[in-house]
């Protein structure tokens, strides 16, 4: 039954509500208890009688407390719920949980996990046993109770792909000997293959309801690039008002550091699933471009992963002889231009003032011989990864260049003057093109029929010619070789790079060629046939939220693999490398449509905000019970006898009553904490989480402060523990910081604070407790930890405190540092390396600055740590020698502070002599 | 009774205990009003030193001051001022009635009307006169010595509800002083006074109420106890009882002046919420004026 919206589980308890008014009479016709007062005057009372004989009423509104208090009483007894759901939607009987769990899903996976949650929940209190199936990775569904699957939720995620034909057939053949259950499908919205035979598989089994959530589904297709800009789309499944999609284009800044490089705004006219925006940028800034996102989606489908397609490379053409004006297509350089034009920054000019533009290839068309100085550039250059491309030519082949032994910048030796086949005073037909070898960088490609080479020059066979040769004629003679430099390699084609020799120049080979060196790239999607034969590595793949990870050793793909193939378990939308080329395989691809599903009229479908059926009994019988304590204490102050003790104990009932919320305000009370920290000099100690090790580090400071107090003018008030994600830490002149294996790594936000707070002068002390057995490795597991900790910290260059470092000097005059251990090095800030020691000065002149962390593991607080009464807590050594330790742990916490507290004071006094010498003493 | 001793011990420090703060408020309050020793400005019996004069025949050998005939040659006699004593017997209500205070705010009314009799005491001793209680409990004398006395017979409390006024053993013509609530039977109250007005004894009477008693402020069912539990009064509307009770006190206080004045006493009403000394001023008027 339900009223209000409420339901309840037993309605006719509500019936004795009509009981109230009642009561109402009852309450009202019993005078209250009498009250007894001490009064001198009652022999002057003697014989007075009461005028009129009513009874004193009990106060309306004590009545009306009582009244609520039954009233909730009754109401809770009826177990009324909240949002109660239909018995009859509910079902019996197994039921299976079908989800999408594409990446269409992943922005609102949080509400579809709650939605489950609550669901389960649901199913947990009906007993029904549920099973779950992903169709993304379908297994055979097992039906479990509910709270075992509930148990699970956290580890479910979506996949990066979006569940196609295959998936769905796959659920299909899992579900094959599963029968008679209710179906719950949370649809991600898209109309995915293979969704209806699904949907009627399921209708035969049992009912079919659906989650499914109301927002579109954003896609952004890959980046196109074209007339010097940047072509955006952004898809959305469905076609709703006129939207604005914020797109943001990732990169590295000149720096380095990951930064948003652009930003464009993508606006869906109403009624269009479509939008476009163009975004130009310099080719500088567009080359560091790494990703496009459309901001707030959360999905790997909202990325787009840009790859070479966007990076144009320079490439520096140089002919060998210019001298043929007005004849273009006999230019060595024209095919060349025309090839690299459309996809590539072509620098043309001297080959020493182009050098210093670093350019990424350098094609040398025919040029035989090069100046000392320019050849060693060169060399420097293709050291660093340049891409040196040579083309033959007459020239070359009549020079001796790489004649006798073989010339740095040749991938082989050549024999004199070359040969020319199948002319007019030469035997034999102009030769056609062998296949490519498999390993070579040209697999896969197709070579025309119509490619004749009628001259070339001619590699000397050399042991190594085999290794180098990556194209050969039909005859084995090598056409093109190659040879690496470094990081970088020169490449020999054995033809001009005009029609003189071949008509290479003139197929469609001569660009795919190019391609595949990485001479050019070309713009956008290569197509399967262009990366046939190769095999592409991934490098970096996406999760469905569109993180990037790295790829560790997952498999190759192969090239055509990669664009045509759907995404899967085998093939992940990341970035994929091929030699020096990188592909990206994006979740949309440009033929991506994102269609919405639509389901037939029969089912029901849902949004993923339920509200979740709450019990309310425990709310109201909870309010009946403070109600009836309110009125214990009102009929006690009403009659009179809410005194001394009494009144106490009310005060703390209420007090108990409130008391959440008073801790609540205290801990927002962060004016409180900062006037209770900065009034007295405050030692401070970072929270591990460890309660044991806190503990210590509280005991520790807890001891250095009494010592202080004890023995210096520095009096310090109790410590205080700070948590980095919450408290303020400019209010702490010294924050000591025990490093534990298990820490947790503090947020970015807490990182900021800290190297603000190192930066205005803070200072650490890192304990990593170990005794510091293995120096500073990462062989102990504090070590390790401390070197994750620290990592995001702005520390300046540390080395070993020196001999005359003033910390051995700020109070106590110490040599060394040891806490419960003796370790032997702590670490402070370097010395300014131009400090040096003045002839007849103790001391090196090091007064600037305190060293903002002091790094040591010789866990020193739990030398310094004592109990209430002063007692130590921890042994230290053995004996005398141990209590001697002990005491010098002191001595070194003492400095610690008075450094902390006075910065260089000490260090400042090398400069006595020079002021007394001043003063004329 | 092991333990007797010691518990007798506690007993008197307790005691004790009450005393000093009781006599040094006494004498504070004293202190505002006493405006110098009085003497009778003539020669006569007394302590204080009046004048030397030539002795003459007649005089006795030991009164003469040696050390101021020595100055000279004639002999000198020292003579002190002559104090009349008065006898003023006090009598200060101890009973239950006594010991209530409607708010911690206010002394309770034994407390007022103890340490006005006390301060008067001083104020009295310090003049001169000899101070007492009724009854014979303890007879008036003069000296320091009787301030303690009168201020361990006032740490006596009485466990009955009401007192009666007592009236014994007055000596003639001799000043009295009465504080109480007069809430009692009235005709005791009467009779000590009329008894008193034959052997020629005048005096104050001083009425010592809580606000509480003057004003009634009580409301809904209540049943009122007298503070030794003797008597109780139920009643549902305690509001209803006020008027009447108001005027029954009214007539009370009628009743008093108009016995002091047939009696040639006189009658003063005094509040725990009062300053304590406007009451002694008064008592140390009418005791001074009746001189």
């Amino acid at each position: 039954m339900t009223i209000f919206g409420i339901g309840f589980l037993s309605p006719w308890l509500l019936t004795a509500l009509a009981a109230l008014p009642i009561l109402w009479i009852l309450l009202r016709a019993v005078p209250p208890a009498p009250v007894r007062k001490l009064f001198p005057g009652v022999i002057l009372l003697l014989g007075l009688k009461d005028e009129e004989q009513v009874s004193d009423r009990t106060p309306w509104w004590l009545l009306l407390l009582r009244m609520l208090a039954l009233a909730a009483l009754i109401i809770g007894l009826a177990g009324p719920v909240l949002n109660p759901r239909d018995d009859a939607e509910r079902g019996t009987g197994p039921l299976l949980v079908l989800m999408d769990a594409g990446w269409a899903s992943a922005p609102s996976w949080t509400a579809q996990r709650n939605a489950l949650d609550a669901l389960l929940q649901e199913a947990q209190s009906d007993g029904r046993r549920v099973a779950m199936m992903r169709v993304t990775d379908a297994e055979e569904p097992v039906f479990q109770t509910a709270d075992t699957w509930r148990s699970r939720l956290p580890g479910l995620q979506p996949a990066a792909w979006l569940p196609g034909q295959a998936d769905f057939d796959r659920a299909l053949t899992a579900l094959e000997s599963t029968e008679s259950f209710d179906t719950l499908w949370l649809s991600d919205g898209l109309a995915h293959d293979g969704r209806d035979a699904m949907l009627a598989r399921l209708e035969q089994s049992g009912t079919v309801r659906v989650l499914q959530s109301g927002r579109p589904v954003i896609g952004l297709a890959p980046p196109v690039y074209e007339d010097g800009a940047i072509q955006l789309t952004a898809l959305r499944s469905e076609a709703l008002g006129a939207q604005d999609l914020s797109i943001a284009a990732h990169g590295r800044d000149p720096a380095g550091a990951a930064a948003i490089l652009a930003r464009a705004t993508a606006s869906f006219a109403a009624g269009e699933t479509e939008a476009q925006v163009s975004l130009s940028l310099p080719a500088e800034l567009r080359a560091r471009i790494t990703r496009f996102e459309a901001e707030g989606q959360k999905s790997v489908g909202a990325i787009s992963l840009s790859d070479d397609s966007l990076q144009r490379r320079e490439v520096a053409l140089i002919a060998g002889r210019e001298d043929r004006e007005g004849l273009e297509l006999l230019s060595p350089l024209h095919y060349l231009e025309k090839a690299l034009e459309p996809n590539a920054e072509l620098l043309s000019g001297a080959l020493t003032d182009i050098l210093p533009a670093n350019p990424d290839v350098i094609v040398l068309a025919d040029v035989a011989t090069l100046a000392e100085a320019e050849e060693q550039a060169l060399l420097d250059w293709a050291d660093k990864g340049g891409v040196l491309l040579r083309f033959a030519g007459p020239r070359l082949a009549a020079s001796d260049v790489s004649r006798s032994e073989e010339h740095p910048l040749m991938p082989v030796r050549l024999r004199a003057g070359g040969r020319s086949v199948g002319g007019a005073m030469s035997w034999g037909e102009p030769k056609s093109l062998a296949p490519f070898p498999e390993d070579g960088p040209f697999a896969g490609l197709d070579v025309p029929d119509d490619v004749r080479v009628t001259a070339q020059v001619m590699a000397q066979p050399d042991p190594t010619l085999a290794d180098r040769v990556i194209a050969q004629l039909a005859d084995g003679t090598p056409l093109v070789t190659r040879k690496a430099i470094g990081q970088g390699q020169v490449v020999l084609v054995h033809v001009t790079a005009n029609a003189e020799w071949s008509t290479l120049p003139l197929s469609g080979l001569f660009v795919q060629m190019l391609d595949r060196l990485a001479v050019s790239s070309s713009a956008g999607q290569p197509s399967a046939e262009a990366l046939e034969g190769t095999i592409w590595q991934p490098v970096q793949v996406m999760n469905a939220f569109g993180q990037l990870e790295e790829a560790g050793n997952l498999p190759g793909v192969g090239g055509p693999d990669l664009v045509t193939e759907p995404l899967g378990p085998s093939l992940l939308p990341g970035l994929y490398k091929n030699e020096a080329r990188t592909l990206a395989r994006n979740a949309v691809s440009a033929e991506t449509v994102l269609e919405p599903a639509v389901w037939p009229d029969r089912i029901p479908v849902e949004g993923l905000s339920q509200p979740r059926e709450t019990p309310l009994a425990g709310v109201l019988l909870a309010l009946a019970t403070v109600l009836l304590l309110v009125d214990v204490v009102a009929s006690l102050a009403l009659s009179g006898r809410l005194t001394g003790s009494l009144r106490t104990a009310a005060t703390v009932l209420f007090a108990l009553l409130l008391s959440p919320q008073l801790a609540e305000a205290q801990e927002q009370g962060s004016d409180d904490f900062a006037l209770a920290v900065t009034s007295e000099v405050v030692l401070a100690h970072v929270l591990t989480g460890d309660p044991d090790l806190d503990q210590m580090a509280q005991a520790g400071l807890n001891g250095l402060s009494e010592t202080l107090f004890f023995r210096t003018s520095v009096e310090p008030a109790a410590p205080v523990g700070v948590d980095l994600e919450r408290d303020e830490l400019a209010f702490f002149p010294f924050l000591y910081w025990p490093v534990h294996p298990d820490q947790p790594i503090p947020s970015d936000a807490a990182y900021a604070k800290l190297n603000a707070y190192l930066r205005s002068g803070g200072m650490i002390l890192f304990d990593t407790r170990d005794a510091d057995i293995a120096g500073f490795g990462a062989s102990s597991p504090n070590g390790r930890r401390l070197q994750r900790l620290a990592a995001p910290l702005d520390i300046p260059p540390l080395e070993p405190v020196p001999e005359d470092h003033v910390l051995t000097r700020t109070f106590y005059l110490l040599q060394d540092f040891p806490g419960r251990h003796l370790g032997r090095d702590v670490w402070v800030e370097a010395a300014p390396p131009d400090a040096e020691r003045i002839e007849g000065m103790p001391f090196r002149n090091l007064n600037d600055g305190v060293t903002p962390v002091v790094i040591g593991g010789n866990d020193w607080a739990a030398a310094w740590a004592m109990d209430d009464r002063g007692n130590p807590l921890y042994p230290v050594g053995r004996g005398y020698a141990g209590e001697r330790q002990r005491e010098l742990a002191y001595r070194f916490g003492v400095n610690l502070i008075m450094h902390v507290l006075t910065g260089n004071y000490k260090s400042d006094q090398v400069h006595v002599p020079a002021l007394l010498d001043r003063l004329g003493q | 009774m092991i333990h007797q001793p010691a518990q007798l011990r506690v007993r008197s420090e307790a005691e004790a205990a009450t005393l000093p703060p009781l006599l040094a408020r006494a004498e504070h309050l004293a202190g505002t009003v006493l405006l110098g020793e009085h003497g009778r400005r003539r020669a006569g019996m007394g302590d204080d030193f009046w004048q030397y004069r030539p002795a003459q025949p007649g005089d006795r050998r030991r009164s003469i001051d040696w050390r101021r005939s020595a100055k000279s040659d004639g002999q000198y006699v020292r003579e002190r001022e002559w104090q009349i004593a008065q006898s003023v017997m006090f009598w200060v209500d101890q009973a239950a009635s006594m010991r209530f205070s409607s708010d911690k705010n206010t002394p309770e009314k034994i407390d007022r009307a103890r340490l006005l009799a006390l301060s008067a005491s001083i104020l009295l001793l310090r003049g001169g006169e000899r101070v007492g209680l009724t009854g014979g409990a303890l007879p008036p004398k003069r000296g320091e010595h009787q301030l303690l006395q009168l201020a361990q017979a006032f740490s006596n409390d009485d466990d009955s509800d009401y007192a009666v006024p007592e009236a014994r053993l007055m000596l003639p013509h001799a000043r009295a002083v009465f504080l109480s609530d007069f809430l009692g039977d009235p005709e005791p109250i009467e009779a000590a006074l009329t008894k008193a007005a034959d052997r020629g004894v005048r005096g104050l009477l001083v009425q010592v109420l809580d606000p509480s008693e003057e004003a009634f402020p009580f409301q809904g069912r209540t049943i009122f106890q007298s503070i030794g539990g003797s008597m109780q009064h139920d009643t549902l509307k305690a509001g209803d009882l006020r008027d009447r009770y108001l005027e029954r006190l009214a007539n009370r206080k009628d009743w008093l002046r108009h016995l002091t004045q047939s009696t040639g006493w006189q009658y003063e009403l005094h509040h725990t919420t009062d300053a304590a000394q406007t009451a002694l001023l008064w008592m140390y008027r009418a005791l001074e004026g009746a001189k």
